[in-house]
């Protein structure tokens, strides 16, 4: 067997429900990992992209940091793909474009019930807020969709060994859903 | 069957009668024409442009166009197919369609069609646009955000509620529902749970309250079948087993 491929995971701006889902192939899992390495990823806990040949992101753009995180990503990877509603259209995220970023801090840092020590936190270690909540095609280039909130397991199979073997994938009804 | 009128549908002879537009025969023959604002009780308003299909090369909306004796109709192409999937997109980026957060979601006819298409994504910058929410009325609500304007609670209210409580105002990109009572709102109109237009939305723009997840997620009416096979969700909508 030639050498297998790299595959490097992140999750931007989304609840970690897509990498479940990945994990909810199941077995499957030990056949994914005779197929392909993971780089950096959730799974691994590795911090810094090498060269890949898939890159799977979760989630929108919502702050400085995914931005950094995806470009890094688009540079890394041969293959980079939206995974799940988040990165495809911003998602739950993105129902926060209907405010003012403003009002959307203060509703949970200072009028917000029960809130206590009422101020919005501006540590320098947190990454500065976007505006709006951007699809990642917005930001970078991309290669494949995969929609679902989450994909489930059997679409995101038949989606990954489909590119895995270079074929083209055609996904059966069921396995395409936007929630 | 002798002296029978009929076109060629996708290379199948379709019958039809005098007056029939070219969806009225292929509903009859049980023959799907994907589209949104079409609703074959009331007067076709061929405003999606989802049912384009192809009679003798020239494109047309199947809703309004009248079927003719011996014409060619192409309605199955990887062309029509991929502009009605950029239709349904720019339809997507337009609103807030967001899926996980609507409460219509598996029997939703916009998703539906989309699924159909195969959309796997949206191509075009999505619009995010402001929009409000309608909350007054006791047994309905409306969400203006995914609103697509098909018009079909406009011609409900209008041709069978008569009561015409709603309209489209504005023109293009400013284009949008109104209601009419002194306030704009829906609590303050003549609007009924038992009105046709509550029951006609093919999104979740006009949600009847109450009956919300009575159908839980995996048992709707697109969670099994697609909407060649299981139709519009007007009908739908208007059974108990919603």
């Amino acid at each position: 067997m030639t050498e297998k491929l790299k595959l490097a995971t992140a999750s931007l701006c989304g609840c970690f429900g897509c990498h479940m889902s990945l994990l909810d192939i199941d077995e499957r899992i030990l056949e994914l990992v005779q197929l392909v390495e993971f780089d950096r990823s959730p799974f691994t806990d590795i911090k810094k992209i090498g060269h890949c040949d898939i890159g799977i992101i979760e989630g929108g753009v919502a702050n400085a940091e995914n931005v950094e995180v995806l470009r890094e990503f688009r540079a890394h990877c041969k293959v980079l793909i939206a995974f799940g509603a988040c990165a495809i259209n911003g998602g739950i995220p993105a129902m926060r474009n209907q405010f003012e970023l403003k009002e959307c801090l203060e509703e949970s840092y200072v009028d917000g019930i029960g809130v206590y020590n009422r101020m919005i936190p501006d540590d320098p270690e947190i990454p500065m807020l976007l505006n709006k909540v951007h699809p990642i095609h917005e930001v970078v280039q991309i290669d494949h969709f995969l929609p679902g909130c989450p994909p489930s397991g059997d679409a995101i199979w038949t989606f990954l060994t489909g590119l895995i073997e270079g074929r083209p994938v055609s996904l059966p009804y069921g396995q395409i859903r936007y929630d | 069957m002798s002296g029978e009128k009929t076109f060629i549908l996708d290379g199948k002879p379709i019958a039809f009668e005098d007056g029939d537009t070219i969806m009225d025969a292929a509903l009859r023959a049980g023959e799907y024409i994907p589209h949104l604002c079409h609703n074959p009780e009331f007067t076709p308003h061929g405003s999606c442009r989802i049912c384009m299909v192809e009679v003798d090369g020239r494109q047309v909306s199947a809703c309004t166009f009248p079927a003719a004796e011996g014409s060619g109709v192409v309605n199955d192409s990887d062309q029509l197919t991929a502009q009605r999937r950029s239709l349904l997109q720019m339809l997507f980026v337009e609103g807030n369609h967001i899926c996980p957060g609507c409460e219509k979601s598996g029997a939703c006819q916009l998703q539906a069609v989309a699924y159909y298409t195969g959309m796997l994504a949206l191509d075009f910058t999505h619009f995010f646009p402001r929009r409000s929410v309608d909350a007054s009325h006791p047994d309905a609500v409306i969400d203006f955000n995914r609103c697509i304007l098909c018009e079909l609670c406009v011609r409900a209210s209008r041709e069978v509620d008569k009561k015409n409580l709603f309209s489209i105002s504005g023109r293009g990109i400013n284009s949008h529902l109104v209601i009419d009572s002194p306030t704009g709102k829906l609590g303050d109109s003549a609007f009924a749970a038992t009105d046709k237009a509550m029951h006609v939305c093919p999104v979740g723009a006009i949600l009847p309250r109450h009956t919300a997840y009575n159908t839980p997620v995996g048992k709707r009416l697109y969670d099994r079948q697609p909407v060649n096979m299981v139709g519009d969700v007007a009908g739908y909508e208007e059974t108990d087993e919603r």
